[in-house]
């Protein structure tokens, strides 16, 4: 669940990077209101990267980093929730 | 008159800025903590103008708008990349792990941290070197940017190296005086203030020319190519070539990297990060656009000279004007102090001390010498770039990509540590040295390209210390002394 959880939050990352720069859009010229098109998608995108922050914020924070669940004071003893796998000193 | 007012204002700028910095002072503990850290404190408010004032530098006033006046507004869509999605992904990935164990371990700097984990004081050593090599041209960058906006400002009745020397001077004697709580403070002031004189520009500007539509189409008749998205100077593998290196680069600015400590919950680290992207946006788009629609209105620029100046000198009144210029320092102002701060931090914890304990026998040195010496630390590296940058001439640009590129060569190696337990010093060592030699050989000698198929050295060579790093660390053992656990066993928020 954890698992699935860190591969759908990386993936939205990897979109909001991706996107970031409308490569779609690429070459085109049109403006809108005298603002270039590729600039209004810069400025929706930036609002959208915030709004995707804050859910993770609220929802996620602490994922791949926090030994255990997303809630914020949990005290299950649990020590073992990181993906990389990595062996005991 | 006119020469007399516009000083005036930065004059009067200047003291606000110390009248801050005083009342920081008085209610400041004597602590290394405190003076470095503001003891863990910062709110949301004042963590995310102090990151974001620090990271602007004169770049967003005065190199910016120059490239968005020659080549197109694409540089925009860069910095929304790099600053607003990359580095705050990186605000979550590095800062709220170090936030974390900074909390768990009382670290003030990255060097302290990675020393701790690698069981070896040299280590330490080496990545402050290695992050004072490129603090010290990127400290000189602002004390050029500084000089050359009085110098225009005043048209050259104020020669740049008297513009430059006041300024140093009086960041030298502000950041020994107010520490990072007031500096913070300070960047704050600094940052709204750059927000809304930016705002106010941009619709003076536009109030004057008839609009965005008429300015946008001034610029079609002059340069119809910069209304089109992308270019010959702005290819794809440019774009996410720079956006990279410089988003990567910034985590490991020490100004900004050392901020991940200050933050004083988790609380602070969760808005600070949603917020970003919105404050990116709000300041990079007026500043951008005046760069590149000046392209069509009817200003000559000067060889060599900044755009942004010149064309409020054309369009809005000489006090707005100075006003902009007084905004101008203090980006680049609250860019340098905090500089200072931390390449002192840096200097006085992880190099100095350490040799110091080693050859004395010394096991702690008394706080009123460290003290001493952090002071004598800024005092030292303010002057040595000040003097450095009245012989240097290269371009803004220039030197602050070159800065960041090679802090960038940083970023992985540190990601690996932080994330997998395998990793080892000398998978490390061999990660951090080889990237660096890597770029610096791509920067300095000619068998070394500077391009790949259109991508930078900087974006290659931050490959090349991933591969290296995670490729020794897989056939070395660690070290006795590491403590592999460090970084995953007991961390927990609050």
């Amino acid at each position: 669940m954890r698992h699935l959880q860190l591969v759908g939050w990386l993936a939205v990352a990897v979109v909001l990077c991706a996107l970031a720069i409308p490569w779609f859009l690429w070459g085109d010229a049109r403006t809108v209101a005298g603002i270039s098109l590729w600039l209004w998608w810069h400025i929706g995108w930036m609002g959208l990267a915030s709004v995707v922050f804050w859910l993770f914020s609220r929802y996620a924070w602490g994922l791949g980093i926090e030994p255990d669940g997303t809630a914020p004071s949990a005290d299950t003893s649990s020590t073992d929730g990181t993906d990389t796998g990595g062996d005991q000193p | 008159m006119t020469l007399a007012l516009q000083l005036a204002i930065i004059v009067g700028y200047l003291v606000l800025a110390l009248a801050v910095g005083l009342v920081a002072y008085r209610v400041a503990d004597r602590t290394a903590e405190d003076f470095y850290l503001a003891s863990r404190t910062f709110g949301t408010v004042v963590l995310l103008f102090t990151t974001f004032a620090t990271l602007l530098s004169a770049f967003t006033f005065f190199a910016g708008p120059n490239v968005a006046y020659q080549e197109g507004p694409e540089w925009v869509l860069v910095m929304g990349l790099m600053d607003g999605i990359i580095f705050a992904i990186l605000w979550y990935v590095i800062g709220y792990k170090q936030w974390l164990l900074g909390q768990t371990h009382g670290y003030v700097t990255l060097g302290e941290m990675l020393g701790d984990r690698f069981g070896a004081t040299w280590f330490r050593g080496l990545v402050a070197g290695i992050s004072l090599v490129w603090l010290f041209p990127y400290v000189m960058l602002q004390q050029v940017g500084a000089g050359t906006a009085l110098t225009a400002l005043t048209e050259g009745a104020i020669p740049y190296w008297a513009g430059a020397g006041l300024i140093t001077a009086f960041m030298i004697l502000y950041v020994v005086l107010a520490g990072m709580r007031g500096i913070a403070w300070t960047d704050t002031l600094q940052g709204a203030f750059m927000l809304v004189i930016t705002w106010v520009a941009l619709l003076w500007l536009l109030a004057v020319v008839g609009g965005p539509t008429s300015a946008t189409a001034a610029l079609e008749a002059e340069a119809a190519q910069h209304l089109a998205l992308g270019s010959d100077h702005y290819t794809p593998q440019w774009m996410l070539s720079t956006a990279i290196t410089i988003g990567f680069g910034v985590a490991m600015f020490p100004q900004v990297n050392q901020r991940f400590f200050a933050a004083g919950s988790r609380t602070v680290l969760k808005r600070s990060f949603a917020l970003w992207p919105i404050l990116c946006v709000l300041l990079f788009v007026p500043s951008f656009l005046i760069g590149a629609w000046a392209r069509g209105l009817d200003v000559t620029i000067p060889e060599g000279g900044n755009v942004l100046p010149v064309v409020l000198a054309e369009y809005t009144p000489v006090w707005f004007a100075a006003l902009v210029i007084a905004g101008a320092m203090a980006a680049m102002m609250s860019s340098s102090d905090s500089m200072l701060l931390s390449g002192s931090s840096y200097f006085t914890r992880d190099l100095y001390r350490p040799v110091l304990e080693y050859r004395s026998d010394i096991h702690s040195i008394s706080a009123r010498r460290e003290d001493f010496v952090a002071r004598v630390g800024v005092v030292v590296f303010a002057t040595a770039s000040f003097l450095v940058s009245l012989v240097n001439p290269a371009t803004l640009f220039e030197l602050g990509d070159a800065a960041f590129s090679g802090f960038a060569q940083l970023a992985l190696p540190v990601i690996v540590a932080l994330y997998w337990r395998r990793t080892t010093r000398a998978g490390m060592t061999a990660g951090i040295l080889a990237s660096q030699a890597f770029y610096l050989a791509s920067l300095f000698t000619a068998t070394v390209p500077s391009a790949y198929a259109g991508w930078t050295a900087g974006i290659v060579g931050m490959g090349l210390g991933l591969v290296v790093t995670v490729g020794v660390s897989l056939v070395t053992t660690p070290a006795a002394d590491e403590q592999r656990a460090l970084y995953f066993d007991g961390l927990r928020a609050d």
